[in-house]
């Protein structure tokens, strides 16, 4: 469960914006997390209810973009996801170690009143 | 423009009065795009400077709990502690226990109690270094908390990833795990000598972590035993080099 301390991580940069903004309330937070980033959004959105209870955040929404794992074949140039429990381009068959896109773990925006 | 209400009045930061227009328009979206472990990617920065700065190598060395991290890091200062300058951080959510295990080997050692933390992060790394007496050690072995999913979010700062995977563990966990297998320079399979008792698939083990770490070397050992540990201080020795 280290999405407590990444959500603690998250709002802690959700208020610093919010304040650089003026902003002293919190209504709304979009994030992306990819699908290997080794997080779990259901768990993001449950230390998200925790953690903003009582605080300026409180009873706002939380959006998550999830991000699919898509991988480049440097063989065969072919941008790919790869099925569960793989890493192999469909085309060509070669292993993929170059992971382009599914490592996300970022805060995108935040909504003030 | 009023920043509150995004009307056009230049000044009219006064709200007690009442607004020609309704005041309930949707609100402001706020540019943010910043990664949540930012500030972990910048320790994680200095951590590799610093590792940079001493010659030292760091070896992030992860599996779950049990798999043997504390043993084989004994039996390497057991076979190689003369010839070979090691430290060790080593992570737990209690106890000083593996850091006790490791010092009596003659290597200094520092234990992180992360209390409730399934993991450790490069702020918690950079500290225990200010504990660990560093002079003529070439490599740091990070022994992280046993966890196969946490750790794996936390660049420490390290030169390279180890992943331990024990027989008695089966021969599944790199396909229920594959971010940490993933991201693994080496892949050690420990306690073999227990394979022929827990019925351990060899083969099948092998393909599932080429599957999820299709470039990852492979060493299969026995840390209790000693079997199969010339190549892990081979690799070790290799790795020193390149600090």
């Amino acid at each position: 469960m280290h999405e407590l301390s990444l959500m603690e991580n998250t709002l802690a940069i959700v208020f610093e914006e919010a304040r650089r903004h003026g902003s002293d309330r919190v209504t709304g937070l979009r994030m992306r997390v990819g699908s290997m980033s080794g997080v779990v959004p259901e768990a993001l959105e449950f230390a998200f209810e925790a953690l903003t209870e009582g605080t300026p955040a409180a009873g706002a929404k939380l959006y998550i973009e999830r991000i699919p794992l898509a991988c480049y074949c440097s063989a065969c140039g072919n941008e790919f996801e790869p099925p569960p429990h793989s890493f192999e381009c469909p085309v060509c068959k070669t292993p993929s170690m170059d992971i382009r896109k599914g490592r996300e773990l970022e805060i995108i925006s935040i909504e003030v009143p | 423009m009023c920043d509150h209400c995004g009307c056009s009045e230049p000044e009219h930061h006064q709200h007690e009065h009442v607004h020609p227009h309704e005041h309930e328009e949707p609100g402001k979206t706020l540019e943010v795009r910043r990664p949540v472990l930012e500030m972990n990617a910048r320790l994680a920065e200095r951590n590799r400077g610093y590792f940079k700065g001493r010659g030292l190598y760091a070896i992030n060395l992860l599996s779950s709990p049990g798999s043997g991290k504390t043993s084989l890091i004994e039996r390497t200062l057991m076979d190689r502690g003369a010839n070979l300058k090691m430290a060790v951080v080593v992570g737990d959510l209690q106890t000083e226990n593996d850091a006790n295990r490791i010092r009596r080997r003659g290597a200094p050692a520092v234990q992180i109690t992360t209390g409730e933390a399934c993991h450790l992060d490069a702020h918690m790394v950079a500290h225990a270094l200010e504990k660990l007496e560093l002079d003529g050690i070439r490599l740091l072995f990070i022994e992280n908390v046993g966890n196969l999913v946490c750790p794996a979010s936390f660049d420490l700062g390290e030169n390279t990833r180890v992943v331990l995977h024990s027989v008695t563990e089966g021969e599944d966990k790199p396909l229920k795990y594959p971010v940490i297998f993933h991201d693994a320079e080496l892949v050690v399979i420990n306690k073999i000598d227990l394979a022929a008792a827990v019925g351990f698939d060899r083969d099948t083990a092998l393909a599932n972590i080429r599957r999820v770490a299709p470039s990852a070397r492979i060493l299969e050992l026995s840390a209790k035993t000693g079997e199969g540990t010339r190549e892990w201080y081979e690799f070790l020795e290799k790795a020193a080099q390149r600090s």
